[in-house]
């Protein structure tokens, strides 16, 4: 009996959070160090199971099924496959990155990272359910910790009316996508929840036709999709920094992932009528997004609203419903998600120490955080899709998506976006890590610990490694893609 | 004339029997105890409920066959048997709660009423015929307005005690007059022969959908949906909190048993015609429940329109009238007891402490006392519906059979409302842990109320997870049903 | 040695970015420890490629290339790691690999921050050799954006020190902040179309191997995208060419240059100058005219007539400059201009003898440049680190302060100039022979800027060195050290040596010449 890796990754956080409630609430250093405990382990098992992904072997590894309401057809059923062994990795890259930058968190320190943990496994449990009922179950459960994380210790100007609206969003399209999952169970006839058979459950088109929006939709919504990105920046913006990097790197990539599962994959033919114009609405994430970031004068707006236009590449490479896209969106899922937990993790430095996230107010920072300012650099590269890092073989192939999938006039589109990405993100780096500090500043700022610097490392590593090996990555990736496409019957 | 009493009948009427044994208990026992020991009454019923209950669940059990005992007045069924277990396993729990509540603690008058009610809900949930079915239902509701109004000092608890018997006493007396149109044109009053002779057409249907109407008046009344809840605000805000626990679970759930047996076995051969009216009820209760508790102040009355909305999202089961249906409500009302006595042991323990119940004095709870915010927690969780708790399974469930049952529109209707819900159950979370305290303080926290609501908390969360044995207890109360 | 043999190609590439690692791993303390320490890491790519050249007439030719190297990189999208060199591409990464360190050692006088700086500046060598070597369509180009990167951050960091301009709504910054933000937007945005075209051609093709490029595409006709296949080739290849064109630069593309090129620091002017507008040109000859052999012939005259222009204006503007590193930089508009008439008219006239010629010339004028920007841009560096001033009208008679540094910087002058006897005359001969048949009246008109050349150039020097002495800069003025004559001499020699005997190298260069265009 092989060891159940995977439900450890997706219990041991929430577990060991609830046991944190009972730790005495002034020693800071015991809990961070059992949360620091924690996400190490979550990280190193997680490196584990994509390390150990053969990408040659069969569909799904790892897996385990248990049943949980046989009745209803209802089984906890997990396992990895091509798509989900790096957003595994990502969710424990950013886990464990996050406690690490959460080390200055003096309130109420216990509450804080045992709701974390909840949203940690609620995310894995999404990222290896195979049972739809199962992946709606962790769904929801990482919707909620949401609420109090930013209510509770986030920026003080905005976040309980960010945490309200952001948790009322998500749960919205959850609860939409829930009734749209009912109609698949229902309409199926097999009388399981089970993903890998409602795969060949064969549903008429016209309930495919149907269904196919208020599933997809509902999940987009945490993917950001427009006109339904709303809730993201402002969302990002209140948060705490580690939730932000959650948010951004993880949760949005969650969205997309069950849209995907459930909603691609399942309503095939669904999803070959309605992503024709919904493509549409990516390309408006993608070049509207690095607009509005381009007017931002506060540094996490900024980055939030970029956030917004790269989750517009995943959808748009999912809508292309052919090889390379699909391809290109896996792989930028993964990438995105370190990029933009750097991003958060640095904004959140800047901040603690600055007191403020104003653009105009900030400057020069290089001198006292170099190791900060040349890992914001990486990562701003990476965003721009410069080749080298991962953001090349990401954005790559989802443009080739679309030359090949006959959306041509979208690729010269969206290749506006590339060049407003450069011109915002050259225009931070320019503004806060070089020129003249302000003089508020001067004397207030010293550099970040050794902890914090592994972190960012950690996250340049992984972005220039796939930069300069994709074959790290994009094997998995493949392995994962040749299965949709199976299913959707694209080129 | 009543020819033989076989074992079998004795041990489906087990609970009721063992009820009466111990309200005679009590009241000897209130006679003879001295005054300063008449806090052990309340233990007294503790104790005897919880061996109810234990007796129920081993002896009491259904066959598989569900069967028509004591002259065709009960039905001793999966439904009833499960439904019995809720209201003694609540009125233990609401027993545990009423300890230290003033005026009503020591005087064995409440305990007895507290059984009697409870009785009278066993009854209900098996009562197969219409006039036993009244009788259960007055045997309920009587002791109940006694219960709302009994801290007679309190301006409040008198007012609603009367309000709660004044409405009561008007629907009770519509839906018997809705019984005896049905008893005069059916020939009959037990409710399955009833069943027979309405399909066969002994009413004509214009006099059938009134009587129907007729009757959910009171029965609407009873689970407070719209557009008979206008009470319940009032009385659950009024009454001890005890009391307005006991009534938010046992009592809505004894008249959701009602509701589903009597619509479901009486009148299936009509369904479209009910089945709408029960929609539109549905639709109604979710919507004004959710939309008026956006504006409470009072956590009691914001509970009281959350409840109506709850009782909303129940009623789905019912309309969707399926299998799945049934089992969705049972599930329901399983989660939905353990949640809302969760909410008002809070409610209660708070009280205790700071002696109000408005939600802005519930500023900062969580730091004051950690455990009791995380409780509160889960249980609103529970109420909006977010897993890992029981609320999320039940709505799964009550959506699914809307959905089966292609009543498509309620489903999404349901999904929106539980959207202001989760609002408004979000605001008072806010309160209680983002805002800083009035005052500063723990708060104590009796061994009995601890117990209690860890009882409900623990509850909530196996419902949640764990569901296959719940699961099947609701499966064979439906099938019991059909 | 077999493994050196087998994998030269890739020694060559990334010796550099090794060694930039092995300097970001030195202490920073000791300057003098990181300045040889990268000089001698900067050497070890010339070695390799001196190895190359030296086995180059023998090693065995595939497909018109030498050397060659696959391996995997990108299966999921056809793109591999291709490297590959024949005499074009060979020619180049000798210029880049001499070019380096003698830029490095011209870089002895940084005093701030050595370490990136020579880290960055090794990085760049890697970019540029990338570009170079590259045999796989997406390799090209990720090599290609890859090299902005180091210079950015070396125009930004290290440029000159004063001046200020004003970026938009009135928002000043520093000249090389400014500088170093359009060279790096101008470029980029330039390589967006490229970006767009390359995507397009991987899908079409379902290949980014330039060798199976070139026999592929060429030859697709029908249908793309709903557009005829000649339309959309023609967009590709305005696409590839104005990215390239902004490169080179070609007016009116060009006006990046003049700020960049000034405001970089002494050693980035010289590679920026010395190999990276070389980039723009390799990529007309090695993807634009084998990919769009059809468009290139209809569009060469337009070229042609960018080229003349670039001749001409560069050389005026050159004239008007008081600022001495700007006329080097409008010089380089003006040289350039030649190496794109070459190409404009191997465009149209593609397989006769004058294409030939004038491909050849091109190329040579390629090399030539190169050394010989490089050596003005470094005079220009070597009298400004003295005097702290660029301008022109503050010198004056400086020639019996400083006589070597005259003798040098007359003897370069005249390199640019085209003085026959130095290697520029011989490829701006071979360009002008070649292009006359082809476009006579464009070359005609070029004659005119080749007259001003010779006006600005002269102007340069004799501002600086003729005429009456500026007596503040007596007894202020240092000679020219020897560091800084060794930076200067090999590419003086390199002057002289091309200038007597060019067939070494235009025998390397004819080969591929011959071989591409046959």
């Amino acid at each position: 009996m092989q060891f159940p890796i995977l439900s450890v990754i997706v219990f041991l956080p929430i577990v060991v959070g609830a046991l944190l409630l009972f730790l005495p609430p002034k020693n800071r250093k015991l809990i961070y160090g059992v949360a620091l405990a924690v996400g190490l382990t979550a990280f190193l098992l997680s490196l584990v199971v994509y390390f150990s992904f053969d990408a040659n072997g069969p569909r799904y590894q790892f897996e385990e099924q248990y049943a949980w309401l046989p009745q209803l057809g209802v089984s906890y059923h997990v396992a990895v496959d091509g798509i989900t062994a790096p957003l595994v990795l990502l969710t424990g890259v950013v886990i464990f990155t996050g406690v690490i930058i959460s080390q200055r968190i003096d309130e109420r320190p216990r509450e804080f990272f045992a709701f974390l943990f909840i949203l940690a496994s609620g995310v894995f449990g999404v990222f290896v359910a195979l049972d739809m009922f199962a992946l709606f179950f962790f769904y929801e459960i990482a919707v909620f910790p949401m609420y109090l994380l930013i209510a509770l210790w986030g920026w003080k100007q905005t976040r309980e009316y960010a945490a309200m609206k952001l948790t009322l969003y998500l749960f919205i399209g959850s609860v939409i996508a829930l009734v749209g999952g009912l109609a698949m169970y229902f309409a199926s006839g097999l009388g399981t929840f089970d993903m890998v058979a409602l795969e060949a459950a064969n549903f008429s088109p016209e309930f495919q036709r149907l269904w196919f929006p208020f599933v997809f939709f509902g999940f987009a919504v945490l993917g950001g999709i427009f006109p339904f990105h709303n809730w993201s920046p402002d969302g990002h913006v209140a948060a705490p920094t580690a939730v932000s990097m959650f948010h951004a790197g993880v949760l949005m990539k969650l969205g997309a992932f069950a849209a995907l599962r459930v909603g691609i994959m399942l309503l095939p033919e669904g999803a070959r009528f309605h992503l024709p114009w919904i493509i549409l609405l990516t390309l408006v994430n993608v070049v509207y997004g690095a607009f509005i970031a381009m007017v931002q004068t506060d540094f996490k707006y900024m980055i939030g609203f970029s956030s917004v236009s790269h989750m517009g590449l995943v959808s748009m490479g999912f809508a292309t419903l052919n090889y390379n896209g699909f391809v290109g969106a896996g792989v930028q899922m993964f990438s995105h998600g370190v990029m933009t937990a750097l991003f958060f993790a640095v904004v959140g430095m800047v901040y603690d120490q600055a007191h403020t996230r104003e653009i105009p107010k900030l400057g020069g920072l290089v001198k006292y955080m170099p190791f900060v300012a040349v890992a914001f650099i990486i990562g701003g590269l990476a965003s721009m899709g410069m080749p080298g890092l991962s953001g090349f073989i990401a954005e790559f192939p989802i443009f080739m998506g679309l030359w090949g999938g006959g959306y041509a006039w979208i690729a010269i589109v969206a290749a506006i976006s590339i060049a407003v990405t450069a011109a915002y993100i050259l225009r931070a780096v320019g503004r806060v890590f070089f020129g003249e500090v302000p003089a508020e500043l001067e004397g207030h700022m010293h550099d970040i610990t050794r902890s914090e610097k592994l972190a960012l490392g950690l996250f340049c590593l992984i972005m220039i490694s796939v930069g300069i090996f994709p074959t790290l990555i994009v094997p998995v990736v493949q392995s994962g893609v040749n299965v949709i496409l199976s299913l959707v019957g694209g080129a | 004339m009543f020819g033989t009493i076989s074992t079998e009948m004795l041990l489906a009427v087990l609970p009721e029997i063992a009820l009466l044994a111990l309200v005679a208990i009590v009241f000897v026992a209130d006679l003879l105890l001295p005054e300063k020991r008449r806090s052990a009454l309340a233990w007294i019923t503790a104790a005897g409920l919880l061996v109810i209950l234990a007796l129920t669940a081993l002896y009491a059990r259904p066959a598989a066959e569900a069967e028509q005992l004591w002259g065709g007045m009960l039905r001793h069924d999966w439904l009833a048997f499960v439904f019995k277990l809720l209201f003694l396993a609540t009125a233990f729990l609401t027993t545990l709660f009423t300890i230290n509540w003033p005026t009503v603690w020591r005087k064995g008058e409440f305990y007895v009423l507290l059984l009697t009610s409870t009785l009278g809900m066993t009854l209900m949930a098996a009562s197969a015929d219409l006039i036993m079915l009244f009788l259960a239902i007055e045997t309920t509701s009587i002791p109940l307005y006694i219960m709302a109004g009994f801290m007679t000092e309190d301006d409040k608890s008198t007012e609603s005690g009367f309000k709660y018997l004044l409405f009561g006493a008007v629907t009770t007396a519509v839906m018997l007059y809705g019984f005896s149109l049905l008893y005069g044109f059916a020939g009959t009053s037990n409710i399955y022969e009833m069943a027979a002779a309405i399909s066969a057409g002994a009413v004509p249907g214009p006099v059938l959908v009134g009587t129907i109407l007729l009757i959910l008046m009171g029965f609407g009344f009873k689970v407070a949906l719209v557009p008979l809840h206008f009470w319940a605000p009032d009385v659950y805000e009024g009454a001890p909190t005890p009391v307005t626990a006991f009534l938010s679970t046992a009592s809505k759930a004894a008249g959701f048993a009602v509701l589903a047996r009597v619509m479901i076995a009486a009148f299936p051969s009509i369904l479209p015609d009910w089945q709408t009216i029960i929609a539109i009820a549905a639709a109604l209760s979710m919507t004004v429940g959710n939309a008026v508790a956006l504006t409470q102040k009072n956590i009691k009355r914001l509970l009281a329109y959350s409840s109506i909305a709850h009782a909303g999202y129940a009623l789905l089961g019912v309309a969707a009238a399926s299998e799945l249906g049934v089992l969705s409500v049972v599930y329901y009302f399983l989660a939905y007891a353990a949640t809302n006595l969760a909410a008002f042991g809070v409610v209660i323990i708070v009280w205790h402490k700071i002696g109000s119940d408005e939600i802005a004095d519930y500023s900062g709870l969580s730091r004051r006392s950690p455990m009791l915010a995380l409780a509160l927690l889960i249980a609103f969780l529970s109420l909006a519906g977010v897993p890992p708790l029981g609320g999320f399974i039940a709505k799964v469930l009550v959506f699914a059979a809307v959905v089966q049952a292609g009543l498509v529109w309620l489903a999404v209707l349901g999904v929106l409302n539980s959207i202001v819900g989760l609002y408004y159950y979000l605001i008072v979370l806010k309160v209680v842990y983002l805002y800083e305290p009035k005052s500063a303080g723990a708060i104590p926290v009796a061994r009995p109320h601890a117990a209690a609501l860890l009882a409900s908390i623990l509850m909530i969360l196996l419902l949640g997870t764990v569901l296959a044995p719940w699961y099947g207890w609701a499966l064979s109360s439906a099938a019991s049903l059909f | 040695m077999a493994f050196v043999n087998a994998h030269l190609l890739s020694l060559i590439l990334f010796s550099p970015l090794l060694g930039a690692l092995i300097v970001l791993l030195l202490p920073g303390k000791n300057k003098n420890l990181i300045r040889r320490v990268a000089l001698v890491l900067s050497i070890v790519p010339f070695v390799f490629t001196l190895i190359a050249w030296l086995g180059f007439g023998n090693a065995p030719v595939i497909d018109g290339f030498r050397y060659q190297q696959q391996a995997v990189w990108y299966p999921a999208i056809n793109s591999s790691y291709h490297l590959g060199v024949d005499g074009l591409s060979l020619s180049m990464v000798l210029l880049t690999t001499l070019l380096t360190p003698l830029a490095i050692l011209a870089s002895f006088s940084i005093e701030d921050k050595i370490k990136p700086y020579m880290a960055l500046f090794l990085a760049l060598e890697t970019g540029m050799l990338g570009v170079f070597l590259s045999l796989d369509l997406l390799l090209f180009f990720v090599f290609w954006e890859i090299g902005l990167v180091p210079m950015y951050f070396l125009i930004d960091q290290w440029g000159s020190p004063t001046g200020e301009r004003e970026l938009w709504k009135g928002m000043k910054v520093s000249a090389r902040r400014y500088a170093s933000f359009k060279f790096i937007v101008y470029t980029m945005a330039g390589s967006l179309g490229l970006l767009l075209a390359i995507q397009m051609l991987g899908v079409v093709s379902g290949t980014f191997d330039l060798i199976a490029l070139f026999q592929s595409w060429p030859s697709i006709s029908g249908t793309l995208f709903g557009l005829s296949a000649a339309t959309v080739k023609t967009a590709a290849f305005w696409a590839f060419a104005i990215a390239f064109a902004i490169k080179i630069p070609v007016w009116p593309f060009h006006t990046w240059l003049p700020d960049a090129h000034t405001e970089a620091p002494t050693a980035g002017s010289m590679i920026l100058a010395g190999v990276l507008l070389k980039l723009g040109a390799y990529g007309f000859l090695r993807l634009v005219l084998p990919l769009y052999p059809e468009q290139s012939h209809q569009y060469a005259g337009t070229l042609a007539f960018l080229a003349t222009a670039a001749i001409i204006f560069g050389a005026f503007a050159a004239f008007a400059q008081r600022d001495f590193k700007r006329l080097v930089a409008y010089s380089s508009v003006n040289h350039m201009g030649f190496v794109v008439l070459g190409i404009a008219a191997a465009a149209f006239a593609a397989g006769s003898e004058h294409a030939n010629i004038a491909l050849n010339g091109a190329v040579l004028q390629m090399f030539n440049h190169g050394i010989s920007a490089a050596a003005m841009f470094f005079l220009v560096g070597v009298i400004y680190e003295r005097t702290h001033t660029r301008d022109l009208e503050e010198w004056g008679g400086l020639f019996p302060l400083v006589p070597v540094f005259g003798g040098l910087l007359i003897f370069s002058s005249m390199a640019s100039l085209g003085l026959p006897g130095l290697g520029s005359f011989v490829s701006e001969f071979l360009v002008v022979r070649g292009a006359w048949p082809v476009f006579t009246v464009y070359t005609a008109l070029s004659m005119l800027g080749l007259l001003f050349t010779g006006a600005y150039v002269l102007k340069g020097i004799s501002k600086t060195l003729h005429g009456p002495l500026n007596e503040k800069w007596k007894g202020h003025l240092s000679e020219i050290n020897r560091r800084e004559i060794l930076v200067l001499a090999p590419l003086l020699l390199f002057m002289l040596w091309i200038g007597f005997w060019p067939a070494w190298l235009l025998s390397v260069i004819n080969q591929a010449v011959v071989t591409l265009f046959g």
